[in-house]
């Protein structure tokens, strides 16, 4: 299993990514965002989480004009598997290959915690050994994470099975931190090899830091 | 020539930056605020002449960059 992780000027959390998939057994690249193609032997690119191009303008719509967003439009349309976290969620909604965007935090501060998320959707590989309704706790960190889609592009997810995790409480219930529709957290595209979370499950992988719950998440790209 | 790009969230998405503007300026007495839009102006200097297609060319630049059209709506002035 080889993973490639995006590199963009800006981006941070590229070697905690690294980190999380090598500590699961897989190989890992970093991928500078000048690259004009995406390695052949990739299992996984991973958009990681940060400020690429320090949010100028808009969280990720720089970032969308790099040379490597091309190369990665052309693989997930030939059905390889990306994930985005965080700033990587801003950057793939910018792109087009998920759909909605991200506004500023319902109430304006930047939120920095650990945040309980359900399970909506598991027929998919990032999910699948989650159950459905189970509650996760994984760090969120960001400004920008209000989920926003018109209710017609709304329909269209819950229709498909791409609404993945809504933010909760510890039992379950809605507890909706920046605004974002429906509580939403993260999706997937429509045929399931693209998927984009505000919340970072490469800071879950050790109880002793508070939860791991990101290694069962992760873990599910891995001979998927 | 001069390009004057306004981009603002569309109506119907929540503006939470409008509203805490709002409510600071309520807040301070000023009665008179009923709404409260915060945007974006970006300032373009173009070499060229003819003003639309310098016009369709920031439009153009509005799709591709400048605006994400999910949320947002753009105006464009030309200044000559």
């Amino acid at each position: 299993m080889k993973v490639g992780i995006i590199q963009f000027p800006g981006t941070n959390c590229e070697y905690d990514t690294q980190h999380a998939f090598a500590a699961l057994g897989c190989e890992t690249q970093i991928l500078w965002h000048k690259e004009e193609s995406i390695p052949s032997d990739m299992d996984l690119v991973v958009a990681a989480g940060g400020f690429s191009y320090g949010d100028y303008l808009r969280s990720g719509a720089i970032a969308k004009m790099s040379p490597i967003m091309k190369a990665l439009k052309v693989y997930a349309e030939n059905g390889g598997k990306v994930l985005g976290i965080c700033n990587g969620f801003q950057v793939l909604t910018e792109t087009g290959l998920l759909p909605g965007a991200l506004k500023r935090n319902e109430g304006l501060h930047f939120i920095s915690r650990h945040h309980h998320l359900k399970v909506v959707n598991n027929d998919n590989d990032f999910l699948r050994h989650c159950a459905v309704d189970q509650v996760v706790n994984i760090p969120i960190a960001h400004h920008d994470g209000n989920f926003y889609i018109d209710a017609a592009g709304l329909n269209e997810l819950y229709a498909n099975n791409q609404v993945l995790l809504k933010y909760t409480d510890g039992a379950g219930n809605i507890d909706n931190p920046n605004g974002s529709v429906d509580s939403i957290a993260g999706i997937c595209n429509k045929s399931k090899n693209v998927f984009g979370l505000m919340p970072h499950p490469e800071r879950a992988m050790e109880a002793l830091l508070g939860s791991d719950d990101g290694r069962a998440m992760l873990e599910g790209f891995i001979n998927a | 020539m001069k390009a004057i790009v306004n981009v603002f969230l569309k109506n119907g998405v929540l503006d939470s930056q409008g509203k805490a503007v709002q409510h600071a300026l309520s807040g301070h007495g000023f009665d008179s605020v009923k709404d409260v839009r915060v945007g974006k102006q970006i300032i373009i200097e173009m070499n060229e002449s003819d003003a639309a297609l310098a016009k369709e060319k920031v439009a153009h630049m509005c799709e591709e960059l400048l605006a994400n059209t999910v949320i947002e709506d753009y105006e464009i002035e030309i200044q000559a």
